[in-house]
Formats: structure tokens, C-alpha cells, sequence
């Protein structure tokens, strides 16, 4: 330091206390709001086709399955409006990646793209207030419209669960229940922020924001999410219509034999019991003294494993946002 | 005495291998329309940014406003920056980008701001992307007046802008310099603009300063001095920044006053900013520094001249 440097006047300073958030939400309302819009249309337009199309279902229901075994069950309800129900859910599973990225990527990306960020960075209120008083507000608004629909998919879906139809374990509808798809859809914005602060370029961070949310969902229903609770395993062939069964195997003596599915059992079943074809299989394993066993998560489950997907996710994206908020405030120019 | 409005301590940015800035120590005193001078990639946008706290010194310190630290909650509050490009927020109307500057601020001017858009004929309600160039450099420029900043930092304002748009620019960061003491840090690369507007001079070579002083004072201690060729290598009274050689007369930029002897056969000029700064910027190892006490009146440090021919 030199003479001529004069230490800082501590009652100026004093008087610098942060800016109340109440301004930044007005920031990031007036600069997201059509971005929010749009979510808000989209999920509203949606909304509507669910609760149309909802009501001819739960109708259909009501009339058709009595009880719910029945043909006619099958053939005016699940045969009617079952196609109808897998597209949705299957179209559903993409909300959340999209949301996530056409609200996520740009907050950041746009700003480093454009070269705004070093007007928002130099203002009064400071970088990481900033950010975070631009993150937050959207993380909750987006999870917010999510779980909001999710309890409108419950009930267009409710149905189908009731028929038989599908099972809630289902990893084509599990996510879009309970607090799961909310939890995605933060997690999802979570990631196109850091992907944006990250990349600093909207188109190629929203792509990133896609593929590595695919690759998340994929990887969490294809292995993961079996695992949130070890499995009960049983001998007894009448397993609970809502049971997820994880695996099936045939056992003699207590040792495991063969799976019961692929080439081995195939193997085992002509070596067993050539050329009977009056038989079924599990009756001639039965008789050479094999036991099947199956590994399942009892549909009692269901919610103990929505709260652990939506711990593990509601964490991630805390994580993610403390990390973009960390690299906005360290990474620079 | 005053305050100095920015000051660094060998400070030092790296981009990966490459020094933006290398061991830089300033001391600009507050009052001034401070003019950082130097060729592209000479690090004048990195001292800039390290200023107003959107980068972080690689080694060093920087420090504004009397000592805060750039980029600290105090900083912050009293600069106000204008990048290059003027970036402003394209789909926002002008009036909707001042609500947002006075809402991401302590202070803003709202009444000067609207009046100044009014002055200009900026329409608060067009778009920022719908305004002409000269005019979203003008809209920059009123939202970080209006902050009623005691720092003005400017990276390259006017080099994207028409004459006349550059010369209506240049007129407001001066009117605010006069009329409200704003203290104002600008890059350029625009030299004969320099001459009107900055009363001081930072000269950045390959990320290293090359010259720091009051316009007037780096006037006054330089002198042109031409001659005959033959002549022109026997002088060594005082340090030579510049040679341009002729044929039969060569140019001498030398350090020198008014009151310094003139050498027989030689007639000595006043130099102006231009030609003072073009001086320096052909010769990279000269050097125009005030001595480690800054803002004393020391002798300059000298550096080694290498001739130029032509």
C-alpha cells in the first residue's frame, strides 16, 4: 500500500447492506418470465388433453371393469385407452429433460453468450446473489408446476393401476408419480444451469442438459433404482399383483441352479423332459425337484422408494446449484 | 490528497500459458479521465476486468475506490462498468433495463436516467436490440451514470461507434467527469480521441505498463527534437524514446523539458498525446514510470531505446 491510499471508511461501508431479494425477484420474474410462460402454457395445454381425456377414462372404468379381471374390462378400457396411457407416459418421461433445459441452460448460458454477463456481474448486488436469487426462485417455480401435474397424472393413471393394467414399480410410470417428477424436473434444471455456466452457450447446453439427463433417467430406472432396498426373495409362486419383480431363478438343494429365462432353462427342460409336451414347464422342474424363487420389491414400497428418489435427486440438484453458484462467483472472464 | 481510484500491487493475470498482465503496479489518482492505451492483447480489457471484479489476479492485488477490493460489496457499489460492445439486454425495453439496473443497485438516478434517454431520443419503450448501435452504447453508458458511480470504467466504448455517435458518447462521460467528479477508466485504441478527453495516461505494453502519468506532466518532460541525421547519434544529453531517421533530418523523441538545453543544429517541439503515445507504443522497452513512491515527483525511470529506421 502505498501513502496515498486511504483505508476504506468503515461507516460507508456499513451502510452496504445487501440489497433485500424482493428486487432480484423482480429481476429474474421480469428477465424469465417467458421462459416460465412457457413452461406454464405447455404443461397447462397438457394439463387440459390429461383432465379431457382422464375423465372418459375414469368413466370407461367405472362402467367397464366389474370386477377388474373382466373381458369387458379388457376390451372397453385397457384395450381402449391402454395405447392411449403408454404414449403419455412415455412422451412424459421427456418433460422434465426439457423443462430442465429450456428453463436451465439459458440462465447462465445466454448471459455468457451474449456478453451480458459482464453487466448483471458488475451491478451493486453482486455475482453470487445474482445467481442465486435468479436460480432458486426458478428451481422452486419449475418443481412447483411439476409436482402440481404429477397429481393430475396420478389421477388420469390411477385407473390403469386399478385395472392391473400396470404396476406403480413400473419404470415407465414410476418417476411420473408422487414426488418423483417433480424431483426430476429440479434435478434436470439443476443440471442445465451447471451446463450452461459450464458450456456458456445455449444451443450446445441444452443439448448436454438432454443427453446427460436421458443418461441419468436410463441408468436410474434400468439399475439403480432396484437397489434403493434390498429385494425380498420368496419361493411361493403367488406374488402380489403389484409386486416388481427384479429376478427369477431356479434353485435344488438349496443352490442356486439355473435363471428362469434364457438358454439354460431351455436346456434344462428338453434334458428333463424330452419330448412331453403335455406338461407345463414349471410342473416338470417342480418334479425333478427344482424350486423357483423370486426376488421382488412388494408394492407396499412404492412410497418409501418415491422419498428415496426424491431425497437423492432434491440433494443432486443442491449440490449442482451450489456448485454453479460456486463457479460463477470463482470462474471469470 | 487524495484517494487513489485504483491501485495495484504487481499484479499478474495467466490465461492458461499465455500473461495477460504481468507484474503490474498503478496508482491512479481519483479526479481523472484516465485513458488505458495499448495495443490489441496488450492486456488493457484483463486490468480493466480485474478492476471491476469480473476476474481474479492470478498474483497480486488490485484495489479501487481507496483501497477496496475489486470485486468486494463496496467495489461493486461504486463502479460502474461499460463493457466492450455495450452489452445491454436485447429484448428488454429501455425502460424495463433501467428498472433492472435500479433494482440490482443501492443507488440509482431515475430521474437523470429518463431525462438523459429523453435528451437523446431513445424511446423507453423500444427494445434495446432495436436501437441503433450509437444508441444502445448511450443507453450502457445512462444506466451506469445513473448508479451515480464514483468510478466509470469503460472498455473500448466507442470503437464500434459512427463519428458522430462516438463524439456524442465521449461528450457525456466528460460532462459526468466535470459536472459530478466522476472518476472515469477507459480503453481504447482510438489515440487522436485521447488528446480531447484524458487528462491521464496508462500506456500497456505485452501486458506490462509502459507509461503512467498526468497527460500534462508526460507532455511537459517530452520534447521533439529534430536535426540533421548525421547529428542525431552523438546526442546523449537526454534518455531517447524515439528515433525516426531520415535521410537528411531525424526525429528525436526525447525525454526532455522546455527549460533543457537544445543541442546545436536541433530545434525542439512540444509533442502531443498521439505522437507521444505512438512513440512509446513503437518502442515496447521504453518505459515512463514514476518511481516505487507514487505520485511523488521522482525522476522517470529510463529504459533502453532501440532505434527504428526507416
Amino acid at each position: 500500500m502505498t501513502a496515498l491510499t486511504m483505508p476504506a471508511r468503515p461507516e460507508q461501508d456499513a451502510s452496504l447492506r445487501p440489497l433485500p431479494w424482493r428486487r432480484m425477484a423482480w429481476v429474474t420474474w421480469r428477465q424469465h418470465r417467458a421462459a416460465l410462460g412457457g413452461v406454464a402454457v405447455f404443461l397447462g395445454a397438457f394439463a387440459v388433453y390429461l383432465w379431457l381425456t382422464g375423465i372418459q377414462i375414469h368413466h370407461s372404468y367405472a362402467t367397464a371393469c366389474h370386477p377388474a379381471s373382466s373381458l369387458a374390462c379388457a376390451i372397453n378400457f385397457t384395450g381402449r385407452y391402454g395405447i392411449t396411457a403408454i404414449f403419455v407416459s412415455i412422451f412424459l418421461q421427456a418433460v422434465p429433460a426439457l423443462i430442465g433445459a429450456f428453463t436451465g441452460a439459458p440462465v447462465l448460458a445466454r448471459e455468457l453468450e451474449t456478453g451480458t454477463f459482464r453487466y448483471a456481474w458488475t451491478q451493486g448486488i453482486g455475482r453470487w446473489r445474482w445467481t442465486l436469487g435468479k436460480l432458486v426462485p426458478l428451481t422452486i417455480a419449475v418443481a412447483a408446476a411439476a409436482g402440481a401435474f404429477s397429481v393430475l397424472f396420478s389421477w388420469y393413471n390411477q385407473p390403469f393401476f386399478a385395472a392391473g393394467y400396470v404396476i406403480p414399480f413400473s419404470t415407465r410410470v414410476f418417476d411420473l408419480h408422487g414426488v418423483a417428477f417433480a424431483a426430476w424436473t429440479l434435478a434436470a434444471f439443476a443440471i442445465g444451469a451447471l451446463a450452461g455456466m459450464l458450456i456458456r452457450r445455449v444451443v450446445p447446453a441444452i443439448a448436454a442438459t438432454l443427453a446427460v439427463y436421458a443418461g441419468l433417467a436410463l441408468a436410474t430406472g434400468l439399475w439403480l433404482r432396484e437397489h434403493y432396498v434390498t429385494p425380498l426373495v420368496t419361493s411361493n409362486p403367488n406374488l402380489p399383483g403389484s409386486a416388481w419383480i427384479i429376478s427369477q431363478w431356479y434353485a435344488k438343494g438349496g443352490t442356486f441352479a439355473f435363471p428362469a429365462r434364457g438358454s439354460q432353462i431351455i436346456n434344462a427342460l428338453s434334458r428333463l423332459c424330452p419330448g412331453t409336451s403335455n406338461v407345463s414347464s414349471a410342473q416338470c422342474l417342480s418334479r425333478h425337484g427344482y424350486t423357483q424363487w423370486t426376488s421382488y420389491q412388494p408394492g407396499s414400497r412404492f412410497w418409501p422408494f418415491q422419498w428415496i428418489e426424491g431425497g437423492w435427486l432434491l440433494a443432486l440438484s443442491v449440490l449442482l446449484i451450489a456448485v454453479t453458484v460456486w463457479l460463477v462467483r470463482r470462474r471469470a472472464a | 490528497m487524495t484517494m487513489n481510484i485504483i491501485e495495484t500491487n504487481g499484479l499478474s493475470k495467466r490465461y492458461g500459458s499465455t500473461w495477460a498482465l504481468r507484474e503490474c503496479s498503478l496508482a491512479i489518482p481519483a479526479g481523472h479521465v484516465a485513458a488505458l492505451v495499448g495495443p490489441n492483447g496488450a492486456g488493457k480489457t484483463t486490468l480493466l476486468n480485474l478492476a471491476v471484479g469480473l476476474a481474479e489476479p492470478t498474483a497480486g492485488g488490485v484495489f479501487v475506490l481507496g483501497g477496496r477490493p475489486a470485486g468486494s460489496p463496496a467495489a461493486l457499489d461504486g463502479i460502474a462498468f461499460v463493457a466492450q460492445d455495450t452489452p445491454v439486454y436485447k429484448n428488454l425495453p429501455a425502460a424495463d433495463m433501467l428498472h433492472l439496473t435500479r433494482n440490482l443497485n443501492r443507488r440509482f438516478d431515475q430521474e437523470y436516467a429518463e431525462t438523459r434517454l429523453a435528451e437523446l431520443g431513445i424511446p423507453l419503450k423500444r427494445r434495446a436490440g432495436k436501437l441503433s448501435g450509437g444508441q444502445q452504447a448511450q443507453l450502457a453508458l445512462t444506466l451506469a451514470l445513473a448508479r451515480r458511480p464514483r468510478l466509470l470504467a469503460l472498455d473500448e466504448p466507442v470503437a464500434m461507434l459512427d463519428p458522430i455517435a462516438r463524439h456524442d458518447f465521449m461528450a457525456t462521460v466528460l460532462t459526468a467527469a466535470a459536472d459530478d467528479g466522476v472518476s472515469v477508466l477507459l480503453s481504447s485504441h482510438v489515440l487522436a480521441e485521447l488528446e480531447r478527453v484524458a487528462d491521464y495516461l496508462i500506456l500497456l505494453s505485452r501486458g506490462r505498463v509502459q507509461v503512467a502519468g498526468e497527460v500534462d506532466g508526460l507532455l511537459a518532460s517530452h520534447r521533439m527534437l529534430t536535426g540533421p541525421t548525421t547529428e542525431a547519434d552523438k546526442y546523449s544529453e537526454r534518455p531517447v524514446v524515439h528515433v525516426q531517421r531520415g535521410e537528411a533530418q531525424t526525429h528525436l523523441l526525447v525525454r526532455a523539458t522546455a527549460d533543457d538545453p537544445v543541442p546545436p543544429g536541433f530545434q525542439a517541439h512540444p509533442v502531443g498525446l498521439e505522437e507521444l503515445a505512438l512513440a512509446y507504443l513503437r518502442e515496447p522497452g521504453a518505459a515512463a514510470l514514476p518511481g516505487p513512491a507514487r505520485g511523488r515527483a521522482l525522476p522517470f525511470e529510463t529504459g533502453e531505446p532501440s532505434e527504428v529506421a526507416r
